[in-house]
């Protein structure tokens, strides 16, 4: 038996593998193809502190190995969601984190101390890298000031793990991770979307009602995982992986990089079972390989 | 237990209908569950290196003494013609079964089915479906013209069919709204049920909220999961912004914005 439990900071999750928030709903539509349970944990829908309707039609464009999304953080409100869809998620068998957005910072710190109410959301992860909304979101996690800024707040309010949730647009990843660490972050999760754009030529206009978008897939896969590495090797700090992970082979690059747990996003829109079969085939890999634990591949990388 | 699943299907049939529409027959190994009217696939498209994600298509009809789902697939761009090179014996990718149905019509009711471009295939599974008697069924088909029509005469024992083309070399010349089961009668029916391009749902919402008549149409807005998680797939409702792809692709007119 090998085994996959990995913990980050103080909580546990039965395997590495989680859904990257914005891809896996509220875990209840993944639940119609698969048990939750069988994954480490999911990153819900980003959540805001009043309804947000989102962005125009058309949200997505299909790149080359890989999409554009301008969603733009569609959501009911934390009110709502503690309301009508928590009590149907609680009992699930997995960790569930709330992936939390604000404009200004007042909104983190409401929204947090809603969550902390919450006796089974055991993490946040505060996105402050969303490409896709005017106000807040990226604004804060490019620049090192907005970062600490918004990490100190909500850490003020907030006992439980607190994941922060990096953009890749930036010049220095590794600063905005060390800054964030310095305000008490308890773990890191990168990275968020690429800033993108598609044109349609023939009829010379954007794909996206917004114009520019997220980039998500395998195309951003080998930026992503430089990132998990130069953070992993910046920070002391537990790194989450993210970025165009599409297998289990993916998925163990990123722990070999530094990532102590990974979420699959854009992969489960192309298999809604890939989570499942990243779970086994990282057991596989660790039977193969001789391995007793998941948490030899975390940071195993030989150079 | 599951009640959405994703599977590799053999590929039993591909046939042209018409230079741009084949009929695609792929047969499961293990049993169906019920699929209805208005549900579609999710289709991966193999050996091309540019699409990335998988394309929707609705079911067409289902046999479940076979466990043979048929789709009706319109050429459009890249993925659609890809698909409907696929050779019988190779496999398909589906995930399974998605979105929901129509509004069933009730025994007295009197239908008008209408479907364009890619819309044939639902339209058709729901008059099969209706348990209605032919004479209450009305199906009116449009395209451009006769050559663009596929051949829809097995259907003559559940309703009565009808065509528009734009050329007039198939039926009455014009758009479908400007077909004389519009522009006649259209109060002689209590239910409408539409599928096709946008502009042309549009359209006949327009005429129905002006008859004030009964009338669902049914989405094809672009998706990325097409199970509910990534919202690309919206359309504005007075409910708010909803997924085409979990709480349609079927929608009442009168909650829609348009
Ligand atoms: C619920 C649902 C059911 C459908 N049922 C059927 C069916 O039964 N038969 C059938 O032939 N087709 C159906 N479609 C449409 C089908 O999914 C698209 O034709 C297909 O995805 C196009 O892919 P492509 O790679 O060929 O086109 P692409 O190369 O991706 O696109 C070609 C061009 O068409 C545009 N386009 C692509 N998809 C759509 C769309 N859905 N709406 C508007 N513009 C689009 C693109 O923006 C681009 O300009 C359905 C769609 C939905 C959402
Ligand atoms: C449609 C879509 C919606 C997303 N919504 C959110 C969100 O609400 N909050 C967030 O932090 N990240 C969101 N993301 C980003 C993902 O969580 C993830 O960071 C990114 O897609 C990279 O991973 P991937 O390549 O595996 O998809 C979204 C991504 C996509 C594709
Ligand atoms: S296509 Fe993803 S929510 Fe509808």
């Amino acid at each position: 038996m090998v085994d996959l439990k990995v913990k980050l900071h103080d909580i546990e999750f039965k395997n590495p593998v989680t859904l990257a928030s914005g891809t896996c709903g509220f875990a209840r539509e993944t639940a119609e193809f698969f048990e939750p349970g069988l994954l480490g944990g999911y990153f819900l829908k980003g959540t805001t502190l009043k309804n947000r309707d989102g962005n125009n039609y058309p949200r997505m464009a299909e790149t080359p190995s890989g999409m554009l999304n301008a969603v733009g953080l569609q959501n009911k409100g934390i009110d709502y969601f503690i309301e009508n869809i928590y009590p149907d998620i609680v009992d699930y068998d997995t960790q569930l984190i709330i992936n939390v957005n604000g404009s200004t910072v007042e909104d983190y710190i409401a929204l947090t101390e809603k969550v902390n109410e919450l006796d089974k959301i055991n993490a946040i992860e505060l996105n402050i890298s969303c490409p896709n909304v005017k106000e807040g979101g990226m604004a804060f996690g490019v620049s090192c000031p907005g970062a600490e800024m918004v990490t100190r707040e909500v850490r003020k309010v907030y006992d439980k793990t607190m994941i922060v949730k990096l953009s890749p647009n930036v010049t220095d990843i590794t600063e905005i991770a060390k800054a964030v660490e310095g305000q008490g972050a308890d773990a890191v999760s990168l990275v968020n979307t690429f800033l993108g754009m598609a044109i349609d030529a023939e009829k010379r206009t954007p794909l996206l009602s917004t114009i520019t978008g997220g980039l998500s897939g395998p195309a951003i896969k080998p930026i992503a995982l430089r990132m998990v590495w130069q953070v992993a090797n910046a920070v002391k700090i537990p790194v989450v992986g993210i970025g165009g992970i599409m297998n289990a082979a993916d998925a163990i690059e990123f722990m070999l990089a530094g990532a102590s747990v990974v979420q699959v996003g854009t992969a489960i829109f192309k298999d809604p079972m890939i989570p499942v079969k990243i779970v086994e085939g990282i057991e596989d890999y660790l039977k193969r390989h001789n391995m007793q634990s998941v948490n030899e591949l975390i940071g195993g990388l030989q150079v | 237990m599951p009640k959405k699943f994703v599977k590799e299907f053999n590929v039993i049939e591909n046939s042209a209908l018409n230079a741009t529409n084949f009929l695609i027959k792929v047969q499961s190994d293990t049993e169906l569950p019920e699929i209805k009217p208005g549900q579609f696939v999710n289709i991966e498209i193999k050996e091309a290196e540019e699409i990335f994600l998988r394309r929707p298509f609705s079911v067409f009809e289902v046999d479940y003494e076979n466990d043979v789902i048929s789709m009706i697939v319109k050429i459009l761009g890249r993925g659609s013609r890809k698909l409907t090179e696929i050779k019988a014996g190779s496999k398909l990718s589906m995930v399974y079964p998605l979105g929901k149905t129509f509004t069933y019509p009730s025994a007295d009711d009197k239908i008008l089915l209408i479907g364009g471009g890619s819309g044939v295939a639902p339209m058709l599974f729901l008059a099969k479906e209706s348990g209605l008697p032919v004479e209450n069924v009305d199906i009116l088909l449009g395209a451009r013209s006769k050559e663009d029509h596929i051949n829809v005469d097995d259907y003559k024992k559940y309703a009565s069919l009808h065509y528009a083309s734009e050329d007039g070399s198939l039926g009455e010349k014009g758009f479908v709204t400007q077909h004389s089961v519009f522009t006649d009668n259209l109060n002689s029916y209590t239910k409408i049920y539409a599928c096709g391009p946008d502009g042309m749902m549009r359209a006949i919402a327009k005429e129905a909220k002006a008859a004030n008549v009964f009338c669902e149409v049914s989405l094809e807005n672009l998706m990325a999961c097409g199970f509910g998680v990534c919202l690309c797939c919206i359309e504005p409702t007075n409910k708010g912004n909803q997924c085409v792809c979990t709480d349609g692709p079927v929608f009442n007119i009168n909650d829609l914005k348009w």
